[in-house]
Formats: C-alpha cells, structure tokens, sequence
C-alpha cells in the first residue's frame, strides 16, 4: 500500500497522458463518423440499386467482422502488401490509422441508426410538408430531423458508451492511449516495473468518463422530451 | 370558367385501376362532398389532386392553367409541382401536424419558408414574419384556438389537432382545400367541433373537396356531392338529387347502409 501511494503521482500522470488520447481518438471517431453515417444511410435507403446494394454490402462486412481485425488490416495492409505505408511512422501514423477504422466501423453502426429513426418518421409528416410547398431538403431539416434525432438518441447513447470501451482496441497497434499506458508499468516504465494495479486503475477512468456521458445523454434525451 | 377541372384522370396501383377516367368540374365557391364506400378511389383522387401521386393519364386545370397532363412530361418536373401543389389544400385524416412545433408554429412554417423565397424579405423581414405571426394567430382564433396557440400537437385532443390542421392548410390560401376524411380519426363528441368549423369555411365561400363518411354533414355542406364506385364517378349532382332521388342501383344500395345505421 504504501508503494502505491508512493508510485501513484507518476502513474496518474502516465495515465493522464495516455487518456487524453483515448478521448482523442474518442471525439474524433465521433466527428467524423457522426456525418458518415448520415451519408451511408441515405446510401444504403437509395432506390438506384447500384448504390444500396454496395453500401449494404458494405455495412454487412463492416458489422459482420471484429474491429480489431478491421483496425489490423488498415494499418499494416497499406504498407506491408500495398509498399505504401500511407500512416507514416510514429504515434501520429497510428492515430491516423486507428481514427480511420473506427470512423468507418462506428458510421456503419450508426447508419443503422439513422436508418430506423428516419424511417421512423411518419411518411404523413413528409406529405404534410409537400403539400405544404416545402422542399425535400426543408422538409429533412426543418420537420423530419428533430423527430429522427429525438428516435435516435436512446440507441446512440448505447453506441458512444461502447465506443468509449472500444478505444482500448487500438492497443492491438500500439496506440499509446491508457490501456497502453497502464500496462507500461508491467514491463517497466518511469522507474516503476511488474506493477499490475495501474493496469486495474484504468477502469476507473473509462468508469468516470462513461459516468458523465450518461448524465450528458440523459440530460439530451429530457430536453426533446417536450413533444412526442 | 370553373375552378377546377379534371379530365379523364386515371391512376394504377400495380394491375389494379384506382381511377378510371374520372372527370369532374368545381366552380369557384363550391362544396364539393365525395362519397363512396373504402377503396372507391376518393382518397387516391385527392392525392392525385395534390400531387402526392401521379396519376397515369388525364388532364389538371385550376383556373383554366393546365397544372398536369400526363401527355407532358415536362410539366411533371419536381421543382415546378411544388409550386402548382399551392392551388390545393389538404388536410389529412390523421392531422400530421409536426410534433416539435406549436400550434402557432405548425401555421406559420411553411408560410415563413415561403417568405424567405421573396426577393424583399431580407429588407422587410421583421415586418413580414409579423405580418404572418398575426395571420397565424387570427386563423387560430378562427378555428377557437387563440387559448391553445402555444400548446404542442400532443397538448391537444384530436378535434383541436384537426383544427389546428386546417388552419394550417389556410394559412397558403388555396384556391381548393380538400378534405380527406377529416373526421375519420375522432370520436363522436370531437368530430363535430371539426365539421362546425368545416362548415363555417362552407358559409363564407370557401372552394372545398370533402370526402367523407359522414352523410348527414356531406349532405347538409355540399353543394354538389360525388358518388364513387371503384374508381368511377357513378353518379353526382346536388345533395338532393343524390341523396333523395339517387337514379343508380349502386348508389342506392351504399345509401341504404347508412339509413340503417
């Protein structure tokens, strides 16, 4: 006990470190998988064939194999079989590359979705709005948005707080986020070796995190609870 | 010239005919009541007028301006439907009122959006979202709704939902407001605040299609009342004519079901 206490200061710093890049690559999964979605459902919903058919396809891969498989094949495949390591060395190339396959991993995940919440909506709502003058386009974002929006966030809350787990899966290529970093301290890092209770003490960040996203989501969910 | 014409319109769901060859005129001012047992074609014939399906043969007209010909196709382009579907109002049976708005907002929407369209709104803009508030509010107070104007769809019962609709509907001021069985989703007790206010649009020459179940109201409103039978016009005139002295067997015989009950 009175190790860790004294391990404790330069454990919390590494653990920090490697936290602010599980939440990195956290957001950035977000950003950019949030309108990537969007765009691989209103593919997969198109009537050219062509284009649904693909992006189903698509989705069926993406959803029918392990992440961490997808996270391997698109860092190593471009260099290794392809002689053009597109990800560049370092931290940066890693991150590139783990932002990319959860990016296309969680936008599958998502068109699903957003497929159901805008399926959702009432084809009523939609007549209403044509009759009405309105354009397809004011029609999407003035009337079937917010009800699509207000359909989706329960299943979405769902998706951000597994994606927060699965950030741990880029360890697989050695992105330094907090599993990374805990586990440093195994094989020895900072002066500090064959600990294992760093390697514990992460769970109490993803923990903590999780924690106030669930308020955060919980906090949305009520504020569109004004209509029905 | 009358308001409204159709000629020979026609509408195919797969191998079934919804419409066949259905022709009809509407003059300025008039009540138009549609009757007719379900799957007679009435509610395809709305969504025909309204451009929420296209029929397969026929001709639109509003005041003489050919809206649709199926033999053009040119005139079948999606930008220039939205502008003709503002000759005609619908009001559904099942209200669609947008859930995230209020009353009031639900009125104004699509009259704001229109406005946005105008080359002087970004100078006058205050003034003419006002002046649109206002017609809002009047059309609500209209309906008996001015208590009502800040409550949300799922506030209100469904006669004030429907009422609420048709305010909606006026706010474009179409030459026609067609009625899609606007009484079919409530129960007795609401379904006669909804056909009061129908009636009082009939009072001050409001252009209007009804379809309906209810008899008593298609009879009393109208000015002119259309029998349809799988997809055809079997017999129309005046609510006289048609409800006393029906010249069809068919018609007769629909009539006949709803003296029993």
């Amino acid at each position: 006990m009175q190790l860790i206490l004294e391990q404790m200061p330069v454990v919390i710093n590494a653990l920090n470190t490697g936290f602010i890049q599980t939440l990195k690559l956290f957001f950035v999964t977000l950003i950019g998988a949030f309108p990537l979605g969007l765009l691989i459902a209103f593919g997969s919903m198109s009537r050219f064939r062509p284009l649904s058919g693909f992006t189903r396809l698509v989705v069926w891969i993406v959803r029918g194999t392990p992440l961490m498989i997808q996270l391997l094949i698109i860092y190593y495949f471009p260099g290794l079989v392809l002689d053009n390591p597109i990800w560049g060395g370092g931290e940066t190339g890693r991150f590139l590359a783990a932002s990319t396959a959860f990016i296309i991993n969680y936008a599958c995940y998502f068109s699903e979705i957003y497929r159901g919440g805008i399926q959702g909506v009432p084809i009523g709502q939609e007549e209403a709005g044509l009759v009405l003058g309105m354009t397809k386009s004011q029609i999407f974002f003035r009337i079937k948005l917010l009800q699509m929006i207000k359909r989706i966030v329960p299943p979405m809350s769902n998706e951000i707080i597994t994606l927060v787990k699965d950030t741990a899966l880029a360890r697989i290529i050695a992105l330094q986020e907090v599993i990374f970093a805990g586990q440093s301290f195994l094989k020895g890092s900072h002066g500090i070796s064959g600990a294992i209770w760093p390697l514990f003490f992460t769970a109490f960040y993803y923990l903590i995190f999780n924690g106030l996203l669930t308020l955060l989501l919980g906090w949305l969910e009520k504020k569109l609870d004004y209509f029905r | 010239m009358p308001i409204l014409e159709v000629e020979n319109l026609c509408k195919t769901f797969g191998r079934t005919s919804v419409l066949k060859k259905i022709n009809l005129s509407l003059e300025q001012g008039q009540a138009l009541s549609i009757i007719g047992s379900s799957g007679s074609g009435k509610t395809t014939l709305l969504r025909c007028l309204n451009f929420l399906e296209t029929p397969d043969a026929g001709i639109i007209r509003v005041n003489g301006e050919t809206l649709f010909d199926a033999a053009d196709p040119a005139a079948q382009k999606e930008s220039s439907i939205r502008k003709k579907r503002l000759h005609f109002g619908l009001v559904f049976q099942s209200f669609n009122l947008f859930p995230q708005y209020t009353a009031l907002e639900n009125v104004m929407l699509a009259e704001k959006l229109l406005a946005a369209e105008r080359p002087d709104f970004k100078a006058k803009k205050k003034e003419i979202l006002e002046q649109i508030e206002a017609q809002a509010a009047d059309l609500l107070a209209q309906m008996g709704l001015s208590n009502r104007m800040k409550n949300y769809p799922h506030q209100l019962s469904g006669g004030q939902c429907q009422r609420v609709a048709i305010a909606r509907a006026l706010a474009l001021h179409p030459d026609i407001l067609c009625f899609d069985e606007p009484t079919s989703a409530l129960d007795p007790e609401l379904t006669g605040e909804v056909l009061r206010v129908i009636r009082e649009l009939a009072d001050k020459n409001t252009t209007m299609i009804i379809v309906t179940h209810e008899m008593a109201f298609a009879r009393d409103v109208a000015d002119h009342v259309i029998f349809m039978d799988d997809g055809t016009i079997v017999e129309q005139g005046t609510p006289l004519e048609v409800f006393e002295n029906p010249k069809e067997e068919r018609t007769r015989q629909f009539l006949s079901h709803y003296r029993q009950g």
